[in-house]
């Protein structure tokens, strides 16, 4: 056979290179890293042609890759800490880190809320920690190239085990706040065993004005008769290019409730993998995003039901102002023995001027015979018969457009349990609309 | 207080207005009478400011100030009101929110503070018990799951709280039942002052038995062809529109 070079790319080039110059020195077993970039290699950036990724082109959007950020000092941790502003108002236990390290100087680890443990990921990859086993839950996520990536190149991260009923909500949070552009590539794991509930708010926030690329994967395995709720923000800057990944495995009769809200980044994607593992659970993955400029947000979504009796609902509500793009891709996967699967999956667009666009692909996928399934996609204006009435009772055009926006996005945020994260994700549809009037 | 002048609209090449003139003066509640399709809705539209219609010819003049260069809002705040005909469901707009948005919204555009949260909620709540509105409807959605009754109390409502001067009201009577209909017009001639000027406009005479007019315009053809006291509408309802219909026949 006449051996084929593939033409690569100069970021493909660069990340090569990167991966080569790291591969020594970033924490644990080398083998599995080379084996996935060996895998992400073999196929290179993903680009149009590739379905999965037709509407946000990696290949083009990807030219250079930055370097990869180093630890930061501990000033310059408590500097980028200190200017953090997301959910300031909910108090949980903080789990931050800074360039894509953990800061573990932040965490108090002998005082931890009762029934949650931490594991720093740098350690536990150099020490070969038993939970290590439990990383990558969805299987089949290891095919997807930014999560190939985010394997070969983690080099920090958490692994957090929650037992029994956790008031304290855990809040991961991210600040990139390197002067100069960097990549980071960090790995999380939320253990949540049978029985246990617990809120997980998770913030991603980066200086404006830098080409920064963070790439994270946050996995969750939730166990039997679990409640997880999972409230994400992207605050990221406004030149940042941010992957994310969120694969979870779901026991039987549990509920899981996450929320992906975006209101930063140049250019974002974040993937929603989900398996729903065992009979009678509750599954609900909603998404509200404020898109203007020359943004591009991509929300891709599969989910699994690999049990009887589940009930997944997804609500993807996505709002362009000047010529931002959004992207929803969604797929509900109903294997021939998911009998009695419930699942009703809904994205709205919102255009509110001329040169936005959206792009909206639902996908069903159902072997089995005796199911419920729907999925509905809408893209559409202000209603302009609305908008007279709120005029005609005084209010000025942007106000009553606001108003209008502000119920639309509502409907995928109000169902977040906790009040004050509630509370600050309205500030941050409030604030993203006082920035456009 | 209002004056139309040689009022010409037309929505997507159809003329609906022809010429309209009338007078409204301070204090005074007109009714406006007329057969389906003779514009009585278009005119309430085009004072209130809705986009769609396209004026051709004429003015509206409200106190001396011309509506016509006037966003809605702005003829809000000059103290327009329209009680709609079919009032809208606004799903995740909170009924009190949408209140305290629009009122001071309007205290704004007039240069005064905007009222206090323990202020605005008693005057809800007092304008409410008057309209013998449940509590409940405050705390839902804008006239969302609201009967077609509990939306025109909901409309009555916001003209109370709004206070404003030139109050329109667009075939309020319809899909109201005896005691809704009594209610909605105790709430509009408890407002009645002499500041205050009405535009009733309406089918039926049965409405006009509630709120007593001072004039009563038959409308036809886009313009106003007859003008009398409250008796016309008794002569309506006892005729019919039959003999306007066949003038413009002949």
């Amino acid at each position: 056979m006449a051996d084929v070079t593939l033409m690569k790319t100069p970021a493909e080039s660069a990340l090569a290179q990167a991966f080569e110059s790291a591969k020594n020195m970033l924490p644990g077993n080398a083998e599995s890293r080379a084996q996935a970039f060996e895998q992400f290699s073999s196929r290179g950036l993903p680009h149009r042609r590739v379905e999965e990724f037709k509407y946000t082109d990696l290949r083009a959007l990807l030219r250079e890759i930055a370097p990869f950020a180093n630890v930061p000092s501990a000033e310059e941790a408590k500097a980028a800490l200190r200017e953090s502003k997301a959910f300031a108002d909910v108090s949980a236990l903080q789990v931050p880190f800074v360039n894509g390290h953990f800061v573990r100087e932040a965490v108090d680890f002998h005082n931890l809320p009762e029934g949650i443990e931490i594991v720093p990921l740098r350690e536990a990859l150099a020490n070969g920690h038993e939970w290590l086993a439990k990383l990558s839950p969805v299987t089949w996520a290891s095919d997807n190239p930014i999560y190939q990536l985010n394997t070969s190149f983690m080099a920090d991260g958490v692994m957090i085990r929650v037992a029994g009923a956790v008031e304290t909500p855990v809040h991961l949070r991210f600040v990139t706040a390197a002067g100069s552009a960097v990549a980071t590539a960090t790995r999380v794991l939320v253990v949540v065993e049978d029985d246990a509930s617990v809120t997980l708010l998770e913030s991603h926030e980066s200086t404006d004005g830098t080409n920064h690329q963070p790439n994270d994967v946050m996995e969750m395995i939730a166990g039997d008769r679990s409640n997880v709720q999972h409230v994400r923000l992207n605050a990221e800057g406004d030149k940042t290019l941010a992957l994310s990944t969120l694969a979870m495995k779901i026991g039987g009769e549990a509920t899981f409730n996450s929320i992906n809200v975006v209101a930063g980044a140049a250019t974002s994607r974040h993937q929603v993998y989900a398996i729903l593992d065992g009979e009678n659970t509750n599954l609900r993955v909603n998404g509200a995003s404020m898109l203007k400029g020359s943004q591009h947000s991509d929300s891709t979504l599969v989910v699994e039901h690999n049990a009887l009796h589940c009930e997944s609902r997804e609500l993807f509500k996505t709002v362009i102002d000047n010529e931002a793009t959004g992207v929803f891709q969604g797929k509900i996967i109903v294997p021939h023995h998911a009998q009695k699967t419930d699942g009703r999956m809904m994205s709205a667009a919102l255009l509110l001027a001329e040169g936005g666009s959206m792009n909206n692909k639902p996908e069903l996928e159902i072997f089995a015979d005796d199911v419920q399934c729907a999925h509905g996609a809408t893209c559409g204006q202000l209603d302009e018969d609305l908008l007279f009435y709120l005029m005609a009772r005084g209010l000025p055009k942007k106000d009553a457009e606001s108003l209008l926006v502000q119920a639309f996005l509502g409907e995928a945020i109000e169902f977040v349990e906790n009040e004050s994260a509630r509370e600050a994700l309205v500030t941050t549809v409030e604030s993203w609309l006082k920035a456009r009037a | 207080m209002l004056e139309i002048k040689n009022l010409v609209v037309q929505i997507e090449d159809k003329r609906i207005l022809n010429g309209l003139d009338l007078t409204v003066n301070k204090g005074e509640v007109a009714a406006i009478m007329g057969p389906n399709g003779s514009g009585k809705s278009t005119l309430s539209y085009v004072i209130a400011g809705k986009e769609d219609y396209e004026v051709l010819d004429g003015e509206i003049l409200l106190d001396g100030q011309n509506l016509l260069e006037m966003e809605p809002d702005q003829r809000a705040a000059a103290g327009v009101f329209l009680a709609f005909q079919y009032p809208l469901e606004i799903p995740g707009v909170g009924t009190m929110t949408f209140l305290k948005a629009a009122l001071n919204a309007q205290r704004k555009a007039r240069g005064q503070d905007e009222l206090s949260t323990p202020d605005f909620i008693k005057q809800v709540n007092a304008a409410a018990a008057k309209l013998e509105m449940p509590k409940d409807m405050l705390k839902r959605a804008l006239n969302v799951g609201f009967s077609g009754g509990e939306k025109k109390r909901m409309e009555i409502l916001q003209m109370a709280l709004l206070q404003p001067s030139f109050c329109i009201l667009d075939e309020t009577d319809s899909g109201l039942d005896i005691d809704a209909l009594r209610i909605v017009s105790e709430g509009v001639n408890a407002l009645r002052s002499p500041d205050r000027a009405f535009l009733v406009i309406t089918h039926y005479q049965r409405l006009l038995n509630h709120i007593v007019p001072d004039t009563v315009h038959v409308m036809h053809g886009g313009r106003i062809v007859r003008t009398g006291g409250k008796e016309l509408a008794l002569e309506l309802e006892a005729n019919g529109y039959a003999d306007y219909r066949e003038s413009e026949a002949a």
